[in-house]
């Protein structure tokens, strides 16, 4: 049965393959704001400009690190290629009472989604935290990156001007 | 059959598709994981059982393809056998997940595979947690409808998956959402408030000769959350009708109802947060099934303490217990202004937390059967109560200068290993512990970063136990990266302090790994100590080891 199974896999990308397109959209799937109102995630948008998805958590060191150093130089950021950051954080119901408490006592100018249930994650195969995508102005994924480490936000950088050229 | 039937439905429906809307191209996507771990007898830790396979694989990888409206995933799972830290029961290769889903004018339709939530979870919450090996997905339809701005409906039917299986019980399950922000006449109200109310059903026969038992099993759980400007409340009540579980053992055997409350609120403002979290939970884990096995909880009652991740802060970590516990979890976030005398020049963050949860009076309604439908246990009680956990830590970040980034940890933690690890009472009593952490990274030049961590671990063991907790440790990792590719780390772990003089080991571990954009790739070799793992308050026991690991991970 699961040599069967292959083989519709198999044949169903042959007759797909002509139709397969290089890029990604952003998934439909619902995410809550920080009042706990339910969001249609495909649909944020920018004006035209890239936006940075970054998955992370209350309790997520590096993820934390991540955002912190952007939060710095969001600003420049900003006014040099008009990107806008959503932070997404998959706190489950453990930690998810910390997040806008966290988020107001840090500064953070983002706009924060919550995916308490990791559904947008898994339609985004995000299986750990931090995991940074980057959208372009048509709403398209061009860039992602696992993991952060010290300096990460400078490649990130260069990518965001790159889309803006 | 039934997966090759979906596919051949879900092939024929993407080819009508693609002639109705071309401009709407097919996306596939997905990630892949790999963890191999070989392993060496050590008897110096405990590693005594032998491995015959030496090496052992866990692996997934998850197809997600998505044309307009239409999604349709499968997660291929292998245990080639299962990684030591898991559950035997993983075993083999399938395709334990998949799915089909469309949504056409707002319905949402999804049959197969889903994981779904209800509220925080009290009386449904299906997840996957691969740190865990938790998987208790539903298997079979699911249904999300909105009939109008600010109602939201979800109805699902399926059976729970147990490893390769599924388990013999079928849940029915309802919730309902409302924004009243969103309904005429209200829109303009100051408070935003959403108000949820769910109901979760257990079907299974009884063919047990000897007990009476309920064959439907009924569990519901109201929700409000509030928001008032800067204050936001979040209410929670869960009630679990009878539900006797271990139906072959009368004294394990209970029909005594279950009831669970969680109480949040919170404060915060431009630079300072302030949360304060409670919950009362008395028998109330509810499962896809009445034999009590970790694999067929359905629910989830989330653990009222900070989540740690330093290794030392989270070597005594709580967990909920759901048969009876009171708790509450305190944070305080404050940045220090910038430019202020303890700010400095870039503001100083203080995370402070005071977390506790104990008995609850009169015992659970579980201990107390023959009282059940009378026995009420006080709904906050702390005094007189034996005490489960506490942690009281003080948290401080502080970015020195454009090179210097520091991360202090203090923390007094009191840990009920009996209880919490369900040993027999006065095995080991409370283990009071006290934890610092230094963690300082280094910008060496552009790209370049060292990292080192000191953990220091102090405990003490309860006078009137019997036997000795592990004594004192030491923790030092340095870890150095280069970004954005690469990272090297080096770590030790020296139980110093342990009474027994046999077994102050060190537990050393190198790993290195290159991360390039969707992709990343680890290896390492070392010993890993016995413990509890827990994410969320659910735990995991993990046995020693000695061994070499490899780990790669890639997004497609």
């Amino acid at each position: 049965m699961k040599k069967k199974l292959f083989l519709s896999i198999i044949t169903f990308f042959l007759i797909n393959t002509n139709s397969i397109g290089q890029e990604r959209n952003l998934p439909s799937v619902k995410v809550k704001d920080l009042k706990g109102k339910s969001i249609e995630f495909q649909n944020i948008e920018n004006d035209g400009n890239p936006i940075v998805i970054s998955f992370w958590a209350t309790w997520c060191k590096p993820c934390k690190k991540e955002l912190n150093t952007i939060a710095e130089v969001y600003e420049d950021w900003q006014d040099a290629t008009g990107v806008k950051l959503v932070a997404v954080s998959i706190d489950d119901s453990r930690s998810v009472s910390k997040v806008k408490p966290y988020v107001n006592a840090s500064g953070w100018e983002y706009d924060v989604y919550i995916d308490s249930n990791r559904e947008l994650a898994r339609s985004m195969g995000v299986s750990t935290v931090p995991h940074t995508f980057l959208v372009n102005g048509d709403g398209k994924i061009v860039w992602e990156h696992k993991g952060y480490i010290e300096g990460d936000e400078d490649e990130l950088y260069e990518q965001i001007e790159y889309i803006v050229e | 059959m039934k997966n090759v039937i979906i596919l051949i439905l879900l092939i024929l429906s993407t080819k009508i598709s693609l002639s109705q809307e071309d401009y709407n191209p097919l996306e596939i996507r997905g990630n892949f994981e790999t963890n191999l771990q070989s392993y060496f007898v050590d008897s110096s830790i405990g590693a005594n059982e032998p491995t015959p396979e030496r090496v052992l694989n866990n692996a997934y990888l998850n197809l997600l393809i998505t044309k307009g409206k239409f999604t349709s995933g499968l997660r291929y799972e292998s245990y080639l056998n299962a990684l030591k830290d898991y559950d035997p029961q993983y075993r083999g290769n399938g395709i334990p997940f998949r799915f089909i889903s469309y949504v056409s004018d707002g319905l949402e339709v999804t049959v197969g595979n889903y994981y779904e939530q209800f509220g925080s979870g009290l009386v449904l919450r299906t997840y996957e947690d691969k740190g865990l090996g938790v998987d208790n997905a539903l298997d079979g339809l699911r249904l999300k409808y909105s009939p109008f701005n600010g109602l939201n409906l979800t109805s699902l039917i399926g059976k729970s998956r147990t490893y390769f299986d599924y388990s013999e019980g079928i849940i029915r399950g309802m919730d309902a959402e409302i924004i009243l922000n969103e309904i005429k006449g209200l829109e303009n109200s100051k408070m935003y408030s959403i108000i949820g109310a769910s109901f979760v059903s257990r079907f299974q026969s009884d063919n047990n000769p000897s007990f009476v038992l309920p064959e439907n099993v009924a569990a519901f759980g109201t929700r409000a959350n509030l928001s008032y400007g800067n204050i936001n409340y979040y209410l929670e009540y869960a009630h679990k009708i009878n539900d006797p579980v271990g139906s072959m053992v009368q004294s394990e055997n209970n029909y005594a109802n279950g009831k669970a409350i969680v109480n949040n609120i919170s404060y915060s403002q431009r630079g300072l947060g302030i949360t304060f979290e409670s919950h009362f939970v008395d028998h109330m884990e509810f499962r896809s099934a009445r034999a009590k096995k970790k694999e067929y909880i359905i629910n989830y009652i989330p653990t009222l303490s900070k989540q740690h991740t330093y290794t030392l802060l989270a070597m005594y970590p709580c967990a909920t217990q759901p048969e009876g516990e009171f708790g509450f979890n305190t944070n305080i976030f404050y940045k220090i202004p910038k430019k202020s005398l303890l700010g400095g020049k870039y503001g100083t963050k203080l995370n402070l937390n005071f977390a506790r949860t104990n008995s609850i009076q009169g015992g659970t309604s579980f201990l107390n059967d023959i009282d059940s439908l009378t026995h009420s246990a006080a709904l906050f009680k702390i005094k007189g109560e034996t005490l489960y956990f506490s942690d009281f830590n003080l948290e401080v970040n502080k970015k020195i200068n454009k090179t210097i980034k520091t991360n202090f940890v203090l923390a007094k933690q009191s840990y009920n290993k009996d209880v919490l690890e369900g040993k027999t009472i006065g095995e080991y009593g409370i283990i009071k512990s006290t934890i610092a952490i230094a963690d300082i990274s280094c910008k060496i030049k552009k790209g370049h970063t060292i990292r080192i961590e000191l953990q220091t671990l102090k405990s003490k063991d309860d006078p009137n136990a019997q036997k000795k907790g592990d004594g004192d440790w030491h923790m030092i990792l340095t870890e150095y990266t280069i970004s954005p590719n690469w990272f090297f780390a080096i770590q030790d772990m020296y139980n110093y302090g342990n009474y027994d003089e046999e077994k102050r080991l060190h537990y050393a571990n190198v790993s290195m790994g290159y991360l390039k954009g969707a992709n990343r790739f680890a290896i390492g070799y070392g010993k890993k100590r016995a413990g509890i793992f827990c994410v969320g308050g659910v735990c995991k026991e993990v046995p020693s080891s000695n061994g070499f690991s490899l780990n790669i991970s890639s997004n497609f």
